[in-house]
C-alpha cells in the first residue's frame, strides 16, 4: 500500500511512479466518513464570512441544463443568467454553463469574451454505454465546437466487471481527446456501491489525467452526498501529496439548498484548506440552487428573509 | 490546471478565481446568559436549599479566569445531614412501585431536553469545553442516561440471572470529576435512583454549576425531598462523605491516586465500592486502516475535552511502515484545529479546565522534552486570559518515559512505533491502567484478534470516544472496577 | 469366599503402618518442597490417628507462586471455554475417584465423621460440576449485545480479572477450597491459594487430582503454610488482581482490603463458618464468578 513512499524513502522514484502512482488501497471507513462529513455541518457562518460564501458558491457553480427538451433559446436564457445570476444585484458571474454538446455552440456564442467557460457532457453520457470510438468523437466534437470544459463519465461496464485499466485507458484517452480543454471525470458514485470503490475510482481518474473528478450524473437515484464528497476530497489531497498535482472536486445532483452548499464549503475548506475555495479547485453542478444562494445573500445583505419570487428563476 | 493549457485562455479571468489567503468563520458566539447563573449557590440537601456554614469559594471560568459564582463550602455537619436525608429518603424512594420512578427518571431526561441549550452554555461557561461538544456530547447524552435507566426502574427483575429479587445498596455517597459534570452526574444518579437508592453526590469543587442546575430538574420531575442531595466543597468534603458512617455505597470517578484512598478507607466496613479511575488509552494504528478515519479518530481520541478524558487515547501506536505518514498527516489536520473561546460554536480545543491542571500538563510538556522526546505543537493563537494548552503530540518516545506511562489528562498525544501485531498488544498491555483502547484496521479478524488481547475495559475498533447509555463503561486493572452504562451499570446500585 | 486381612477392617486413620506420605507444594504443576525447607506437623483429629508434614511456605514460595500463576494466566484465559468446563468436569471425576482418600483425610484431620465426609465430598463434586458447565454459557449470561444509538454493532463480554488469591477456611478441608477455586479457574483466572493447619492434606491431594486433569501448569498454584505468617504477603503482592478470602477475622479483611487499594484490586469476602454455610446452595453463586471477571465493550462500525 505504501509502496510509493517506502520507495522513496530508498530511491529516487522512477518517473513512472511520480506520475502514476499506485492507489494507496486503503480502505475508507464508512461510519467515521459519514460522520467527519456531517460534523462539518454545524460549522457556524455568520455575517460577511456568510456574505463570502455564498458568492464562493455562487462563483464555483456550473449552471447546468441537461435535457432532452433544453433549445438554444433556454440555453441562451441560463448564459444570461451565469453572467448576472440576479438582476441588479452585485454578485458574481458563475463558474460554467454545463450543456449537452449540441448546445455547445450556442452558449460559446452568448458567453464569448465573457469570464463564464461553456461546459459539455460528451462521452455517451449518462451511461457511458456506447463504444468508445463514438464516445472519444463526441468529446471531441464539443471541444471543436469550442467547450472549455468537458465531463465524461467512465464506463462503470468496465469498472463494475473489475476491468480497471480498461477504466484508466479510457479516462486517459479521453483527457488526449479534450485536448485544452479541461476534463471533468464523472464516477457516478451513486453506483459504485461503496467508498472504497469510490475512492479507487477517483484515483484511477486521477491518475489518468482528470483535471476534476466528479460526483454523478445527476441521473441516478443517488447522486452528491457531502459523504461522497469528503471521500473524493481526501484523495484529491492524498493524490496531491503522492505527486503534486492538484485535482478538482466538483459536486453534482439533488444539491438545491444554500445550506447544503455551505456544507460543502465546509468540507472543502476542512479538507483542503482556504487555498481550494475557488472554481479551479471545486465546482457545484446545479440548476435551482442558483436561486437560493442568490436569495440567501440578499437576506444577508438585507436582513430580511426573502420570497421566493424576490429572485426571478430560470 | 492553468489556465493557459485550457479553452478559456481567451476568456477574461474569473473575479473569484483566485482563492482567499484564509478563511476564518466569523465568530459566532453562544449567548453567555442563556446560563442565567445566580450570584451564590447553596446545597442542596432534603428538598431545600440550606445556606453552608462555612461560607463559599468562587467558581472560574477557566477560558477567562473570572469569577462565575460562588459555591457553598460544606462542612461535616452538612455531609451529615445530607446523609441523614437520603437515609430518611430511602424507605418511601425504594418502595416506590418501579413504574413511578420511571416515570419520574423520564421527566428528568425530557426535561434536560427542554433546557438543552442552557445545560450547555452553563457547562461550557464552567468546564471550558467547547460548546460544540457540551451541545452535541454532554448534555444529549445525560439526557439519554436518564431515559435508559428510566426504563429499567420497573424491569430490575429482568437485570439479575437467577431469579435474585433486585433490592437497592440503600445510601449512596457519589463523588463525580470535573471533566463531564452533568454527565457524570446523569451516570451516577440514573441508575441509582432507577434502583431505588437515594443519593449525596459530591461534584467537583471546580465544576458545581451544572450539578447544581440539575437539582431544578429533579425537583420538577418529581424527584422526593431527600432522594438527592447535593454538598459542594473541594475533596475535603469528599473525604467526609467517604468517612461517613451512614453509606451503603460508595461509587467514585476521577483519579487512580485517590480512588486508592478511597478503597482503603473503606476497608474495615461494609460499604459497596465502584471506582472509575485513570487511564493511558493505546491507540493502535494498523499499517492496512482507513487512513483517513484513523487520523480522525486519533484527534477525537485525544483532543476530544481537550484530552481531559478518562479514557484519552494517549498512547498512540503505529505500526513502522506509515508512522511518518500518520505523522505527516496528523500535523496537518492539527493545524486545522480552532482552538478559542468554548462558546463559539466552530471551536474545536476550549479551555484547560483549571490551574492545577494547566500546570500539571505544562509540567509533562517539559518532562517529556527532558525525557529527549520531541514535541511539536500545534499553531493557535493563545488567548490572552484563562488556561490553554495548543494540541500537542510527543514522537521519538520510548514505552518507559513518563509520558507514556503517566496519565496526563491533557490534549498531550505519545506516538510510539510497532512493528507486529504482538508487539502492539505487548506494548498496550504494559500498563497499570486497563480503561479504554482503540484499534484501526480494515481487516475484521485482526480486530477481533486485537479485542480479545487487549486488557481494557472498552475496546473501540474503528472508532474512539464513543459513548452511550446502552453500553458498559469502566475499567481492568488500576482503572478501576464496577461497570457504568448498560445492564452492568444497575450491579453497583443492587445488592448482590 | 475371601480371607481379610484384618488390617483392612482398621480405617486409614488408624493405620500407621502404610506408605508415608509427603505432601509437598504444587507450584507451576510441579510438587517442590518449601524453599525455606521448612513444615508444619498436621495433628490428627484423634490421638490414634498419624500426624502428617506439610510445607510451611515461604514469602518466596508465594512469590513464585504468583509468578507462575502470572505466566499462565493469558493461555488459560484464552483457552476454549468448553476446554475450561472439560478440564473442571474431569477434576470432578479425578476427586470421585480418589473419594476414598478424601473421605480419609476429613475424618483424619478435621474428625468428620464417616457420612459427612462423604456427603461433603458429594457436594464438593456436585459444586464443581456446577461450575465446569458455567465455563462455556458465562458470556451468554454475563455478557450482552448493546443497542447503542448509532452505525455501531457494541458488545459486552465477560473476561477473567487476572491471578486471584484464594484463602480458604481451615475446615472443612476440601469443600470450601473447592467451592472457591471453581469459580475463579471457571472464567480464566489463575489461582495461588493458601490452605492452613489442617485443611493442608486435603489441599495438596486436590493438587493431585488438577495435576492428573489437565488443568495447564502454574493455573492453580496451592500453598500450604501459616495464614498469620502470609496474609500480609498475599495482602501486598502487586501481582495478584483479586482477593478471595474466607474469613471470620475483620481483622483480616481490614488487612487485604487496605493493602488492596494499593493495586486495586477486587475483592470478595465470605464467611470462614459456619460449615453449614459451605454445605448450602450458598456456594453455588453466579456472583462468585461475576466478581472475578471483567467486563469488556467492544464497538464496531457497521457500514460498508
Amino acid at each position: 500500500m505504501s509502496a510509493t513512499r517506502a520507495s522513496k524513502n530508498v530511491a529516487p522514484p522512477s518517473l513512472e511512479e511520480e506520475v502514476f502512482p499506485p492507489f494507496p488501497g486503503r480502505g475508507v471507513d464508512q461510519v467515521g466518513l459519514e460522520e467527519r462529513a456531517a460534523s462539518l455541518r454545524t460549522r457556524s457562518w455568520k455575517r460577511e464570512t456568510k456574505t463570502a460564501a455564498l458568492e464562493r458558491a455562487i462563483s464555483m457553480t456550473d449552471l447546468t441544463t441537461l435535457e432532452g427538451a433544453d433549445t438554444p433559446e433556454r440555453v441562451r436564457r441560463l448564459c444570461r443568467r451565469a453572467l448576472g445570476p440576479a438582476p441588479g444585484l452585485p454578485l458574481p458571474p458563475v463558474a460554467a454553463v454545463c450543456v449537452y454538446p449540441a448546445l455547445v455552440e450556442t452558449a460559446v456564442a452568448t458567453l464569448q469574451g465573457s469570464p463564464v467557460a461553456v461546459a459539455s457532457v460528451a462521452s455517451g453520457f449518462p451511461s457511458g454505454q456506447l463504444p468508445l470510438r463514438i464516445r472519444l468523437s463526441d468529446t471531441r466534437a464539443a471541444v471543436e465546437a469550442g467547450a472549455d470544459e468537458i465531463d465524461v463519465v467512465i464506463s462503470r461496464n468496465a469498472f463494475l466487471r473489475g476491468d480497471l485499466s480498461r477504466v484508466e485507458d479510457e479516462v486517459a484517452a479521453f483527457k488526449e481527446a479534450a485536448g485544452g480543454a479541461q476534463l471533468k471525470v464523472i464516477l457516478e458514485t451513486g453506483e459504485l456501491g461503496t467508498f472504497d470503490r469510490i475512492a479507487r475510482a477517483a484515483w484511477i481518474a486521477c491518475r489518468a489525467g482528470a483535471d476534476f473528478i466528479k460526483t454523478s450524473t445527476g441521473k441516478v437515484r443517488i447522486n452528491a452526498t457531502p459523504a461522497t464528497a469528503l471521500c473524493m476530497l481526501e484523495i484529491a489531497r492524498d493524490f496531491e501529496r503522492e505527486t503534486g498535482r492538484a485535482v478538482g472536486v466538483k459536486v453534482a445532483g439533488g444539491i438545491r439548498t444554500a445550506r447544503d452548499a455551505i456544507h460543502y464549503l465546509a468540507i472543502l475548506h476542512e479538507t483542503l484548506g482556504p487555498g481550494a475555495l475557488t472554481n479551479r479547485r471545486f465546482r457545484f453542478g446545479a440548476s435551482s440552487l442558483l436561486d437560493d444562494l442568490c436569495r440567501q445573500w440578499r437576506k444577508q445583505k438585507t436582513g430580511r428573509y426573502q420570497a421566493p419570487e424576490d429572485i426571478p428563476s430560470d | 490546471m492553468t489556465d493557459s493549457k485550457t479553452g478559456y485562455a481567451s476568456r477574461p479571468p474569473h473575479p473569484l478565481a483566485e482563492p482567499p489567503e484564509s478563511f476564518p468563520y466569523a465568530p459566532s458566539r453562544e449567548d453567555p446568559t442563556l446560563a442565567a447563573i445566580a450570584k451564590t449557590h447553596d446545597l442542596w440537601i432534603d428538598g431545600e436549599w440550606r445556606k453552608p456554614r462555612r461560607g463559599r469559594f468562587p467558581t472560574l471560568n477557566p477560558a477567562t479566569g473570572e469569577e462565575l459564582s460562588r459555591i457553598a463550602l460544606a462542612g461535616p455537619a452538612d455531609v451529615d445531614r445530607a446523609v441523614r436525608a437520603a437515609r430518611r429518603a430511602l424507605p418511601a424512594w425504594a418502595d416506590l412501585p418501579g413504574v413511578e420512578r420511571a416515570r419520574r427518571l423520564f421527566a428528568v431526561a425530557r426535561i434536560l431536553q427542554e433546557r438543552s441549550r442552557e445545560f450547555a452554555v452553563l457547562e461550557t461557561l464552567d468546564n471550558g469545553k467547547p460548546i460544540r461538544e457540551s451541545r452535541d456530547v454532554d448534555v444529549p447524552l445525560a439526557a439519554a442516561h436518564f431515559f435508559y435507566y428510566a426504563g429499567w426502574a420497573d424491569k430490575l427483575e429482568y437485570a439479575l440471572p437467577g431469579g435474585r429479587k433486585p433490592e437497592p445498596r440503600g445510601v449512596c455517597g457519589q463523588i463525580i470529576p470535573w471533566n463531564f459534570p452533568l454527565l457524570m452526574a446523569a451516570w451516577k444518579l440514573a441508575p441509582a435512583l432507577a434502583c431505588g437508592n437515594t443519593v449525596v453526590l459530591k461534584p467537583a469543587e471546580t465544576s458545581s454549576l451544572s450539578a447544581l442546575r440539575l437539582v431544578e430538574v429533579l425537583e420538577q420531575a418529581g424527584i422526593p425531598k431527600g432522594v438527592v442531595n447535593v454538598v459542594t466543597g473541594p475533596g475535603e468534603v469528599g473525604a467526609a462523605l467517604v468517612r461517613h458512617e451512614g453509606l451503603d455505597k460508595l461509587a467514585f470517578t476521577g483519579s487512580t491516586e485517590v480512588g486508592k484512598t478511597i478503597q482503603a478507607a473503606l476497608a474495615g466496613r461494609p460499604v459497596s465500592l465502584t471506582l472509575e479511575l485513570g487511564g493511558k488509552g493505546a491507540h493502535i494504528i494498523f499499517e492496512d486502516a482507513p487512513l483517513s478515519q484513523a487520523v480522525e479518530g486519533i484527534v477525537q481520541g485525544i483532543f476530544f475535552n481537550q484530552g481531559q478524558v478518562c479514557c484519552a487515547g494517549s498512547r498512540l501506536f503505529v505500526q513502522e511502515g506509515i508512522l511518518d505518514e500518520v505523522m505527516d498527516r496528523l500535523r496537518s489536520r492539527l493545524a486545522t484545529l480552532r482552538l478559542g473561546d468554548p462558546l463559539d460554536k466552530n471551536t474545536d480545543l476550549g479551555a484547560i479546565h483549571s490551574l492545577p491542571q494547566w500546570e500539571k500538563i505544562r509540567s509533562y510538556l517539559e518532562i517529556g522534552k527532558e525525557e529527549g522526546a520531541e514535541l511539536w505543537q500545534a499553531p493557535a493563537e493563545i488567548p490572552s486570559r484563562g488556561w490553554w494548552c495548543p494540541p500537542s503530540l510527543f514522537s521519538n518516545v520510548t514505552p518507559s518515559m513518563r509520558i507514556a506511562r503517566e496519565e496526563i489528562f491533557g490534549p498531550v498525544l505519545a506516538i510510539l512505533g510497532f512493528r507486529t501485531p504482538e508487539e502492539a498488544l505487548a506494548k498496550a498491555n504494559d500498563s497499570l491502567y486497563g480503561l479504554s483502547a482503540g484499534i484501526w484496521t480494515d481487516k475484521g479478524s485482526k480486530i477481533f484478534e486485537m479485542a480479545r488481547g487487549l486488557r481494557a475495559g472498552v475496546v473501540w475498533a474503528n472508532c474512539y470516544n464513543r459513548f452511550d447509555p446502552a453500553s458498559p463503561f469502566g475499567g481492568y486493572k488500576e482503572s478501576g472496577f464496577g461497570r457504568e452504562g448498560g445492564l452492568h451499570g444497575l450491579l453497583p446500585y443492587l445488592r448482590t | 469366599m475371601e480371607t481379610k486381612d484384618p488390617r483392612e477392617e482398621r480405617t486409614m486413620t488408624e493405620r500407621r503402618d502404610g506408605v508415608h506420605k509427603t505432601y509437598k507444594l504444587f507450584l507451576g504443576g510441579a510438587f517442590p518442597r518449601s524453599e525455606s525447607g521448612r513444615h508444619l506437623t498436621v495433628t490428627p483429629a484423634s490421638k490414634t490417628a498419624a500426624s502428617a508434614q506439610v510445607c510451611r511456605a515461604s514469602r518466596k514460595d508465594l512469590r513464585n507462586a504468583v509468578e507462575a500463576a502470572g505466566k499462565a494466566f493469558p493461555g488459560w484465559a484464552a483457552a476454549k471455554a468448553m476446554l475450561r468446563g472439560q478440564i473442571l468436569y474431569r477434576m470432578a471425576e479425578m476427586c470421585d475417584a480418589r473419594r476414598a482418600e478424601f473421605v480419609e483425610l476429613e475424618r483424619r484431620f478435621q474428625g468428620a465423621r464417616k457420612d459427612q465426609a462423604e456427603r461433603d465430598l458429594d457436594h464438593a463434586i456436585q459444586v464443581l460440576l456446577w461450575h465446569a458447565g458455567w465455563a462455556d454459557k458465562l458470556a451468554q449470561v454475563l455478557g450482552s449485545v448493546n443497542p447503542v444509538s448509532g452505525p455501531w454493532f457494541n458488545f459486552s463480554i465477560p473476561e477473567p480479572s487476572g491471578v486471584v488469591a484464594i484463602l480458604p477456611p481451615e475446615r472443612p478441608g476440601l469443600l470450601p477450597l473447592l467451592a472457591m477455586l471453581a469459580p475463579v479457574l471457571v472464567s480464566g483466572n489463575t489461582a495461588v491459594s493458601l490452605s492452613s493447619g489442617r485443611a493442608g492434606p486435603s489441599a495438596l491431594t486436590l493438587a493431585e487430582v488438577a495435576a492428573t486433569s489437565d488443568l495447564p501448569l502454574g493455573v492453580w498454584n496451592a500453598l500450604t503454610g501459616d495464614r498469620k505468617e502470609l496474609l500480609p504477603h498475599f495482602a501486598t503482592h502487586r501481582g495478584f488482581a483479586a482477593n478471595f478470602c474466607a474469613t471470620d477475622d475483620p481483622e483480616e479483611v481490614r488487612e487485604l482490603r487496605t493493602e488492596a487499594a494499593d493495586h486495586v484490586k477486587r475483592e470478595r469476602f465470605l464467611p470462614a463458618s459456619p460449615a453449614s454455610f459451605w454445605r448450602s446452595r450458598k456456594v453455588r453463586d453466579l456472583e462468585w464468578i461475576r466478581s472475578f471477571t471483567e467486563i469488556k465493550t467492544a464497538w464496531h462500525p457497521i457500514g460498508l
